[in-house]
């Protein structure tokens, strides 16, 4: 079992490096920092030019250019951004921003998710199955910018019916704020409850409809009937036998689930200025920052793995014959 | 949005093999060909029909709703600057005087033709492709499979947003083929694991003791058995490849300037949602309604072309309520 883990988990450190070199290979075919430079007007002196030419290692071939920054990258240093700035300095607080969002997110998501499959379900064709089925149908057709931006619409009108602004939606928090520890608590909740919103509905949208289908197909198995017939009663036998076996598929779907919501988080932290990972990679394409792509994208792929990796675990945690092999 | 529709997705096996020369095979008028029989599932499902006719109404407004309109798109109303909708503009107006019925249009018009052609060429590569892979197995076969992987880690999004800069400026039908070129992955991989299981069936095996070249076993055993899935997934395909259009034209890393599309009118309006609703709720809206009509098609579709998932539901139902009782 450790053996596997183990495997596995070289397994994907060693596709998170081929997916980086990936995007920094393809970050640096297409950008062209020097492009922009030259249209500057007035045009900076050929000199400023050269030095800037020579600061990005544009004279080296790219694999070079490459190992130079995943060498710093692994001494703790992501190197600079385009106008100069340390990368390292923004990092940390940048990967908590988005990660604070994508947990929670993520947390809900499941959480709500498989209780509104499950009970959709057992009560299936019921009242409350077609609402949910209709539920997830529109959410999943609706694009995480479409949905970010109707809540917002959505929050400045609870805002106005209160008179007070009770959702805030610009920022993760209200900037120079002033106050005690708590004030600085349920300043930032009230920045945070309608971004985890967009991230969370889609999210639960996603994981009920797949929750429905595997506990259906449990419903009709022969193990639940024994169960039953050596004297547990429905319900535990739902929950102690039909839910565990239900929840095997949701496992890898976790990790087709954590890329979906990382392009989610993308747009959510674009639409509520949230100064995370996302909003970082939009800047970065839109200023042809190649150290700045590439450092989004391995926290992506780390992001992605991980979640890939720990969906491997819950399978054999959940999955015995996995545990056996 | 694959999501929704998971329930048969490798169940969606060549439909019990439905489609063997046999039924092809011209039949007296009266008898019932497999055809109609698809036809009278399909249209039997409600929600898929009225899918059906909202698509073909949207596809009929974007075409034939800008020569109806008394306003054309690069005309502006000096007399009306950002104007909710009225009389004289049924969707408002933008700040520029714009009509925004024959913008939306417009946007509805280049969205959907970018969504069709990105389906239908990437669900013809995911065809040729995985049936090309898991016919001769080996190297090509490795190949698309890793690639698959790579994919999940490095979601098609941000690569097609790093590689924007290319197609800045130029015509949309290159976004059509970077769409497209990324798109039919995940297609192929279920199109290579139905093509092992059909090269085993004895119709194939006696065309190849027959000596026929690989390459018409193919074209004319393999793919068409599996037109069922190929019908469905170009249809989610439309889908999807719209939410992908109009996501990475938010950002604008996709249609450029002077065309647009219904993902570049929600980007400019995103910014404004709160103050000036209606010119961001116009294009979301058809946006939404297009492709919550696309999954309900697809899910009719899956449904009429592989009854055998409706027909476990029905017994299942059955047994639920045999169980309650």
């Amino acid at each position: 079992m450790a053996g596997f883990l183990l495997r596995r988990l070289v397994n994907y450190v060693v596709l998170a490096l081929v997916a980086t070199f990936l995007a920094f290979t393809l970050a640096s075919v297409t950008f062209d920092p020097i492009g922009v430079l030259e249209q500057r007007k007035p045009p900076p002196p050929a000199a400023t030019i050269e030095a800037k030419r020579k600061d990005l290692h544009l004279d080296q071939p790219i694999p070079q250019r490459f190992v130079t920054w995943m060498s710093g990258v692994v001494r703790g240093d992501f190197g600079h951004t385009i106008t100069e700035r340390p990368i390292t300095d923004e990092l940390g607080r940048r990967v908590g921003v988005s990660l604070r969002l994508f947990l929670l997110g993520i947390t809900l998501g499941i959480g709500f998710g498989v209780l509104l499959g499950v009970v959709s379900a057992i009560r299936q064709y019921k009242f409350s199955d077609y609402f949910a089925t209709l539920f997830s149908f529109v959410l999943l057709s609706t694009p995480v910018f479409v949905l970010g931006n109707l809540l917002k619409i959505g929050a400045q009108d609870i805002n106005d019916a209160v008179g007070t602004n009770v959702l805030l939606f610009v920022g993760e928090t209200t900037p120079n704020f002033q106050g005690t520890w708590f004030e600085h608590l349920w300043d930032r909740l009230q920045h945070l409850i309608v971004p985890t919103l967009t991230i969370a509905l889609g999210q639960i949208a996603y994981y009920s409809r797949y929750q429905r289908s595997s506990m259906l197909d449990v419903l009709g198995s022969d193990f639940l009937r024994t169960a039953q017939a050596k004297g547990l009663t429905r319900r535990q036998a739902l929950f102690k036998h039909g839910l565990r076996t239900a929840l095997i598929p949701m496992a890898t779907l976790f990790a087709f689930g954590f890329g979906l919501l990382v392009v989610g988080g993308t747009f959510t932290e674009r639409i509520f200025n949230w100064f995370g990972m996302g909003h970082w990679l939009i800047e970065g394409i839109s200023t042809q920052d190649t150290n700045v792509t590439a450092t989004v994208t391995l926290f992506v792929a780390v992001c992605v793995l991980f979640s890939g990796w720990l969906a491997d675990v819950l399978y054999a945690a959940l999955d015995p014959r996995i545990r056996v092999n | 949005m694959t999501v929704i529709l998971n329930e048969g997705d490798s169940a969606g096996t060549s439909g019990a093999a439905s489609g063997s020369p046999v039924d092809a095979a011209p039949e007296p008028d009266k008898a019932m060909t497999r055809g109609r029989l698809v036809l009278i599932r399909f249209v039997r499902n409600r929600l898929a029909l009225v899918g059906l006719s909202v698509i073909v109404v949207l596809y009929l407004m974007a075409f034939v709703g800008p020569l109806l309109s008394p306003w054309s798109y690069d005309q502006q109303d000096y007399t009306a600057f950002l104007q909710p909708p009225y009389a004289d503009h049924v969707f408002g107006t933008d700040k520029i005087g714009t009509d925004m019925f024959a913008l939306v249009m417009r946007g509805l018009q280049k969205s959907l033709i970018i969504g069709l052609l990105v389906a239908l060429i990437s669900t013809l590569v995911a065809a040729v492709v995985g049936a090309t892979a898991g016919y001769f197995l080996g190297a090509a076969d490795r190949a698309l499979m890793w690639i698959v992987d790579l994919l999940l880690v490095l979601p098609s999004f941000l690569i097609i947003a790093i590689l924007s800069p290319l197609f800045r400026g130029e015509s949309w039908w290159l976004l059509v083929f970077m769409l497209a070129a990324f798109q039919w992955m995940i297609t192929a991989r279920i199109v290579r694991g139905m093509t092992l299981t059909l090269k085993e069936r004895e119709f194939v095996k006696a065309a190849k003791f027959m000596g026929q070249p690989a390459r018409t076993i193919i074209a004319k055993h393999i793919v068409p058995n599996m037109a069922s899935l190929l019908i469905i997934d170009a249809t989610i395909n439309v889908g999807s490849a719209v939410l992908a259009e109009t996501g990475l034209s938010y950002f604008g890393f996709g249609v450029q300037q002077p065309d647009v599309s219904l993902g570049t009118l929600i980007g400019t309006a995103a910014e404004s949602a709160t103050t000036f609703p209606w010119l961001f709720l116009f294009p979301a809206g058809f946006l939404v309604v297009f492709v919550l009509a696309v999954n309900w098609v697809g899910d009719g579709l899956r449904d009429a072309l592989d009854p055998t998932s409706t027909r476990v539901r029905k017994r299942e139902k059955k047994d639920t309520e045999e169980k309650a009782a």
